[in-house]
């Protein structure tokens, strides 16, 4: 098993691109809130990737991924139709319990609007009526309106600028969203960690039972390195086969964003000698210049970041 | 005839093994130890009496017939020698380098008695190099019975399991999670110890036997072990996932950056190549000072990878004293050639943070040994007001592992009460057709226990299955054992031992 082909791409912005993997046998097993580890190549390091979507019928499993790092930028030049993967192993993780909770609320910011996918899907799938609430910086970044507005019975759209949806935060959403529903009995937020945290302080006051799903650094993926570990409450759990998704209120997620940062140097090492050597070897034509610009993560920004799930450059 | 070797005639002193010089070798990746040549095998070959206890064999948890290849090494026949170990130990390449044999084999020798044991371990390595070097391999006539086994797990327990089962005729397959096989051999014994070279032409004899390997496979989350059973079409399954899910202290500053276990060192360094990064993408925190915690071979693991990556000081802290350390006294010994300084009876207490984030340091306190625990060995007792910090920017924890959860959330094996697969002397779990062996059983121990659960997992599937083991007599001696489906055909090769 080793030819991971891409049968389709599409590029929702100049950072932001869904790479859709034929993987029959993952595409059976996977369920929300499962996650894959790739490698793009031999030298190539394991990087988390939360599955977007997956197809039984086509095989495929679908990934969405934000340019942030050396890894993700190199992929999202070279991941074209017809080429493959030298590896991808899951569908990894406990799947997102989806429970028989009559009105859920969906929360994605940023990236994390791909993954909330098919927990919204699988709510819907059970009976609930399902709110969702998406956030992106700006109406350029924003995707996958319309697949939210056929599986959800509700869509709140939030964008920093206003230039789509209602202009705010996404907690300014969720607040709507609160206001409108008095009967909400489980929230589920999925983005990067300090929208999440946002997320959870916003729901802590109204005790509502609130999943978050987390994106440490991870190595292997089977609980054999101990890198994402994260504190959840008193206990120490390891995000890949205790996790990923966790109650929100007791994460302790200031210790999750400082656990990211560890690898900071070397990401910008690799990343620097990479673009390097994509200037020696490329004379600049459009698309590089675009990815170089557009990609410093800055970790203020809620929107802005990443991706929830992704971004384990380090690992 | 020539003359019966004696204890006085034979070479009284051990052939010593030429080594790379510490300073040089704390410098690279290369193997410390550089094996015998010719000379040396037959001069150490000498030194076995061929005694007729043979305590050797029982003291190998494969029973390699020791005194029968070091005679053929003594009669420079190699491939002769080689053709005995891979009776019975398809890796001799491995075994010879990891295998703890001076608690095994060497430590039963008789000539061990009075003068040094013979070298047992490094002559079974001469042997298994020198096929690797000369292109042999062993692959027996091998009549195809239909039978479709899954491994789950490439490490040694699994690889041994399949050569067993593929030997036996049945088509054999072995699903890793990782995207190259090898299991431990490859993301945690380091080069040093174990070339990838070596790994890689054992695994190429594998392949030779027929054995399928599916690498980026997760058995348990993409399908589950009784969908193998049930739905893939799999008469029979081995479980040897290994243990692996590591132990944190649980002490202050536990999460801070530059903590790390040490499989994640080594995952990162050997596996991922992160000593070639950037190279190759996997990045590695690289400690000026480190301190590992613990004094068992991962730990000795993990103070020499830091040493070859450039640490200026790399510090053993271990809370019980240098007798109680679970390491090969080898291991130990490297180490400490290599400049690790070693801090027997002391426990850390907690780790300092520098006011980033990041690891400045470690408090630890100073131990005593008292009363003898429940394990016999002593107990360390922290000495009163003995506390003291010191400077490291990197803290590697080697105290052990858990069991790995994923078998016990996906499938309705029985576990035991630390997580641990439950099975019954046979190595069968409470899954009719799936056996399992190695650390996932038995929680963390070494590579040739874990071959030897593979070899006798193998066995109890040969006789689940109904398939005659040409390793034993035809009626074993429980007797009443049902030899039921045996190709009438098999017994015109079947080699039968007589006792």
């Amino acid at each position: 098993m080793s030819n991971f082909e891409i049968v389709a791409r599409e590029d929702f912005s100049d950072v932001t691109y869904l790479l859709e993997v034929r993987h029959p046998m993952m595409a059976r097993a996977a369920k929300p809130g499962q996650f894959v580890i790739v490698m793009q190549n031999e030298q190539g390091e394991r990087i988390p990737l939360t599955i977007a979507d997956f197809d039984r019928n086509k095989g495929t499993i679908t990934l969405v991924i934000q340019a942030v790092g050396k890894t993700t930028r190199q992929m999202q030049q070279e991941c074209q139709v017809g080429t493959s993967l030298y590896g991808m192993v899951g569908p990894m993780g406990i799947p997102s319990p989806i429970s028989h909770a009559k009105k859920v609320l969906c929360v994605g910011g940023g990236l994390g609007v791909a993954p909330i996918f098919p927990q919204a899907r699988g709510f819907k799938e059970s009976g609930a009526y399902v709110i969702a609430v998406l956030g992106f910086r700006n109406k350029d970044l924003v995707f996958w309106e319309n697949k939210f507005r056929e599986c959800c019975d509700e869509l709140i759209l939030c964008t920093n600028d206003g230039s789509a949806g209602m202009k705010g935060m996404i907690t300014d959403g969720i607040k709507v969203a609160l206001a409108g529903h008095a009967n909400i009995e489980e929230v589920v937020a999925i983005g990067p960690p300090v929208m999440m945290k946002a997320c959870a302080d916003a729901t802590r006051p109204y005790k509502i039972k609130t999943m978050v799903s987390v994106n440490p650094i991870m190595v292997d993926g089977t609980g054999m390195c101990g890198g994402c570990r994260v504190k959840v409450g008193d206990e120490v759990k390891f995000a890949c086969v205790d996790g990923p998704d966790f109650d929100g209120h007791l994460v302790d997620f200031d210790d999750l964003m400082l656990r990211l940062q560890r690898h900071k140097n070397d990401e910008k090492l690799a990343h620097e000698r990479w673009s390097e050597n994509c200037r020696m070897t490329n004379p600049p034509g459009p698309g590089a210049g675009d990815v170089l610009a557009g990609g410093t993560a800055a970790q203020s920004d809620v929107l802005e970041l990443p991706d929830p799930s992704e971004d384990a450059p380090g690992g | 005839m020539a003359k019966k070797k004696t204890i006085r005639t034979i070479p009284q002193e051990r052939t010593p093994m030429r080594e790379q010089d510490a300073l040089v070798r704390a410098g690279n990746f290369e193997e410390v130890a550089r094996g015998y040549n010719l000379e040396d095998a037959l001069r150490e070959s000498e030194r076995c009496l061929l005694c007729p206890d043979q305590p050797c064999i029982a003291g190998c948890p494969v029973g390699i017939d020791i005194p029968g290849f070091i005679r053929k090494i003594g009669e420079k026949n190699l491939r002769g020698a080689y053709d005995i170990l891979t009776d019975t130990n398809l890796l001799p390449s491995v075994c010879g380098r990891v295998c703890p044999q001076e608690t095994q084999c060497e430590g039963v020798c008789t000539v061990g008695e009075s003068l040094e044991a013979v070298a047992i371990g490094r002559l079974e390595r001469f042997v298994g190099d020198t096929a690797i070097k000369e292109g042999w391999s062993n692959i027996p006539y091998i009549e195809a019975n239909g039978f479709h086994v899954g491994i789950v797990g490439s490490g040694p327990a699994g690889m041994a399991c399949a050569a067993d089962m593929a030997k036996a005729g049945c088509d054999v397959t072995v699903y890793e999670a990782f995207h190259q096989p090898g299991g431990v051999l490859r993301y945690g014994i380091p080069d040093f110890r174990l070339p990838n070279a070596v790994i890689d032409a054992e695994i190429e004899n594998l392949k030779k036997l027929g054995i399928k390997f599916e690498c980026n496979t997760l058995v348990g989350r993409l399908f589950t072990i009784e969908q193998m059973i049930d739905e893939m079409g799999f008469h029979a399954v081995f479980v040897g996932v290994g243990a692996g899910y590591p132990t944190m202290l649980n002490i202050p500053g536990d999460s801070l950056n530059g903590v790390l276990s040490a499989n994640e060192l080594l995952t990162r360094c050997n596996l991922m190549h992160a000593r070639d990064f950037p190279n190759f993408d996997t990045p590695l925190p690289i400690g000026r000072r480190v301190a590992v915690v613990g004094a068992g071979n991962t730990a000795m693991d993990a103070m020499r990878v830091s040493i070859r990556l450039g640490a200026e000081k790399v510090y053993c802290i271990y809370r019980r004293s240098r007798t109680e350390a679970p390491a090969r006294v080898e291991e130990v010994h490297h180490a400490e050639q290599e400049g690790v300084d070693f801090h027997w009876l002391t426990n850390p207490v907690s780790v300092l943070n520098d006011g980033t984030g990041s690891v400045r340091g470690m408090r630890c306190v100073r131990m005593e040994l008292g009363a003898p625990d429940e394990s016999g060995r002593r107990r360390p007792v922290p000495v009163a007001d003995s506390e003291f910090d010191f400077e490291a920017d990197l803290i590697v924890y080697a105290i052990g592992t858990n069991a790995n959860p994923i078998m016990g959330q996906t499938s309705e094996m029985k576990l035991n009460k630390w997580g641990y697969i439950g099975v019954d002397e046979t190595l069968a779990t409470s899954v009719a057709g799936v056996f399992a062996g190695g650390d996932i059983v038995t929680g963390a121990a070494t590579v040739i226990e874990a071959m030897g659960a593979g070899r006798k997992a193998a066995r109890s599937m040969k006789a689940y299955l109904g398939i005659r083991d040409p390793a034993l007599p035809y009626c074993g001696a429980t007797g009443g054992e049902a030899l039921f489906g045996i190709d009438e055909r098999e017994r015109n090769f079947a080699r039968v031992r007589v006792a």
